[in-house]
C-alpha cells in the first residue's frame, strides 16, 4: 500500500493479534540505528545536507542489487504529509512522536505491508524499525539484518571496529539496537503486583514505558519493555534476554489472571461487562475513558468471559479512536467534547458489528 | 521506609519544602512522585535522557559547572562539535567524535552499559577488518568445541581455516 493510502487506514499488521501469545504480548519491535560514515550526526546537520542524507537512501532503497533483501519501500518526504497524515504515522506506531519536530528536514520510507519502516534523520540518520504481532522478536531482528544488508549494499556505515554501529547518543552505540515488546499488563496491576514486576525487570537491564514511547503513560494498562544496554551484547544476546523476561512476565501475568478470575470471579465479569456495556452504550466518552475499558474488555476476551470480539478489532479501535484518526474518518475539526461524542458513536457501530 | 501517600512502596523520593519558614519533608515512592507531579505540583523536575546524559558526561569531564567554563572546549577535528557543547547536548556530533574524545567517553559507556566493547553485527562494507577478526573468534569457539568432543579432523579443518584468515589480516586485507 503506498503511504498516502496507509494514512487512510486504521488497520496495520501488528494489530493481526496472529503471534504467540498475542493476547498479552501485543506486538514486538525492533529497531536499530545507523549512520552514514563521514556525515555529522542529524542535529548538526542544515537542511542542504539533511537532503543529501534522504537522498542517499532513496538511492540505497533503489539499488536492484538489493531489491530481493529490501522488498517494497517507498520513500516520502514528511513535509509531503499533512500534519494530520504525519500523527497517523505515530498513532499507527510506524514513527516515533519526537520524529514529527522540525519535520522539514526529515523523511519516511514505509515497506508497503506497514511491517518495516525508517526514519531518516531522526536522532541519528536512519532508524530501521520492524513492528510485527504477538512475541517475534526474532524473526522481527531476521527481517531488519536483512533490509539492513540491503542498505549497505549501497551505503556506507559510520562503524567502529571497537565500539561497532556509531550513533549521536552514546546510550545507543554498538548494536544500535533497541528491542521491545508491548505488554497488556492488567491482572498484575489488578493483583498489586506490577510495580514489583517493573521494578525486577530495571534489574535485568531493561526498561518500562508507557504506549507512545519515553515519557508516555501506561494508558489502558499497556506497558513496553526494552533493552537498555546496546554495547557488549550482540543482536541476540539482547534478543533473546528481552524473550525470557517477557516470558517471566507472560507466566506471572497469566497466574494473576487465573488467581484473579478464581477468586473474584463474579468482580471480573462484573468489571468486564460493564466495560462492554458503557462501550456498546456510552453517549460520550474520553480517550482515557475508552482506553481503560478496552483494556477491561481486552482481558474479558482473553479470559473467554465475552465473545465474538476479536483481540483485532480491539487493536485497531486504539488506533482509531485517536483525535487524528477520527478526524479523518468524521473530515471535520472537532472540540474536545464533539470529538467524545463522535468517539462514543464510532465505538456503538464498530460494536453493533459485532455477532452476538 | 514506605511512601507517605500510598503507603505501599518503599520511599525513593525525599522532598523537603519550606514554605514560610516551615518546613516539611515528605517521602514519596517514584509512582507517587510522578503523580504529584503531574497534578502541577512540578517538584522534581521530569528526568530527560539528554540532561541526565549531558549530566554525566559534565561528570566524567571536570565535574560541576565545567561545561559553562569549558563552552568552546577541545574540538572534534571533523565536525566541530565542542566538549561543552557535547556537555550540554549529552549527544555527539559525528562518528569522529567517538574516537576523538574516546578518554573521555570511556568511563561513560562503562558506566551505561557495563561494556567497552561491541560484540554484535559487523558490517560487510565498512567493517571487513572487524569482520574478519569475528570470524577468526567465531572459528576458534568451534575449535575447542571440536577439541572437545574429540573430533579431531574436523578441528584441523578449523585450524586450517583459522590461519589463512590471520594470514590474511597479517596482509592487511579484508579477507
Amino acid at each position: 500500500m503506498p503511504i498516502k493510502e496507509i494514512v487512510n487506514h486504521p488497520h496495520s499488521h501488528w494489530m493481526d493479534a496472529e503471534g504467540e501469545e498475542s493476547d498479552i504480548v501485543i506486538s514486538s519491535r525492533v529497531r536499530v540505528a545507523r549512520n552514514l560514515a563521514g556525515i555529522p550526526f542529524p542535529h548538526l546537520l542544515k537542511k542542504e545536507k539533511s537532503n543529501e542524507v534522504i537522498h542517499a537512501l532513496r538511492l540505497a532503497i533503489q539499488n536492484e542489487e538489493a531489491a530481493e533483501l529490501l522488498g517494497n519501500l517507498e520513500l516520502c518526504a514528511l513535509s509531503e504529509l499533512t500534519p494530520l497524515e504525519r500523527q497517523i504515522l505515530v498513532d499507527k506506531h510506524l514513527i516515533s512522536p519526537e520524529f514529527l519536530n522540525n519535520y522539514e528536514a526529515k523523511a519516511v520510507v514505509l515497506r508497503d505491508d506497514e511491517v518495516v519502516s525508517i526514519m531518516v534523520n531522526e536522532e541519528d540518520h536512519l532508524r530501521i524499525q520492524c513492528l510485527l504481532p504477538g512475541l517475534c522478536l526474532k524473526e522481527a531482528w531476521n527481517i531488519i539484518d536483512k533490509i539492513d544488508d540491503g542498505l549497505e549494499k549501497t551505503l556506507d556505515y559510520a562503524f567502529s571496529e571497537k565500539l561497532g554501529y556509531l550513533t549521536s547518543c552514546p546510550t545507543n552505540v554498538g548494536t544500535g539496537m533497541r528491542a521491545s515488546v508491548m505488554l497488556h499488563l492488567p491482572g498484575l496491576k489488578l493483583t498489586k503486583q506490577l510495580y514489583g514486576v517493573l521494578n525486577a525487570i530495571g534489574k535485568l537491564g531493561l526498561t518500562v514505558r508507557g504506549l507512545y514511547g519515553e515519557g508516555s503513560e501506561a494508558l489502558g494498562d499497556l506497558y513496553q519493555i526494552s533493552n537498555q544496554i546496546t554495547l557488549g551484547q550482540s543482536e541476540e544476546d539482547i534478543t533473546n534476554n528481552l524473550i525470557s523476561s517477557t516470558l517471566q512476565i507472560l507466566n506471572q501475568e497469566k497466574a494473576a489472571r487465573q488467581a484473579l478470575y478464581q477468586n473474584r470471579q463474579e468482580i471480573i465479569e462484573d468489571r468486564v461487562h460493564r466495560a462492554y456495556g458503557t462501550l456498546k452504550y456510552a453517549r460520550i466518552l474520553t480517550l482515557e475513558e475508552t482506553m481503560r475499558l478496552i483494556s477491561d474488555l481486552r482481558l474479558g476476551v482473553a479470559l473467554n468471559i465475552i465473545s465474538g470480539i476479536g483481540i483485532r478489532l480491539l487493536n485497531e479501535l486504539m488506533v482509531k479512536i485517536r483525535p487524528a484518526f477520527l478526524k479523518k474518518i468524521s473530515g471535520q475539526e472537532m472540540t474536545p467534547p464533539q470529538r467524545q461524542v463522535y468517539r462514543a458513536g464510532l465505538i456503538r457501530k464498530e460494536l453493533e458489528a459485532v455477532p452476538q | 521506609m514506605l511512601c507517605d501517600h500510598c503507603g505501599q512502596r518503599q520511599a525513593t523520593v525525599h522532598l523537603t519544602e519550606i514554605t514560610n519558614g516551615h518546613k516539611t519533608e515528605s517521602h514519596l515512592c517514584q509512582v507517587c512522585a510522578s503523580e504529584i507531579q503531574a497534578q502541577g505540583f512540578g517538584f522534581a523536575p521530569q528526568l530527560n535522557l539528554h540532561h541526565f546524559m549531558a549530566g554525566l558526561l559534565n561528570h566524567e569531564l571536570g565535574g560541576a559547572n565545567y561545561g559553562q567554563q569549558q563552552a568552546d572546549g577541545e574540538k572534534c577535528a571533523r565536525c566541530g562539535m565542542a566538549e561543552g557543547q557535547i556537555m550540554k547536548q549529552g549527544l555527539l556530533g559525528c562518528g569522529d567524535c567517538y574516537p576523538y574524545f574516546e578518554e573521555k567517553m570511556q568511563p561513560l559507556l562503562r558506566r551505561i552499559h557495563g561494556n567497552t566493547r561491541h560484540t554484535g553485527k559487523v558490517p560487510g562494507r565498512t567493517g571487513g577488518r572487524a569482520r574478519t577478526v569475528k570470524e577468526i573468534e567465531n572459528l576458534k569457539n568451534r575449535l575447542r568445541e571440536a577439541v572437545g568432543r574429540e573430533e579431531f579432523e574436523r578441528a584441523a579443518q578449523f585450524r586450517d581455516a583459522i590461519r589463512q584468515l590471520e594470514k590474511t589480516l597479517e596482509e592487511g586485507g579484508e579477507a
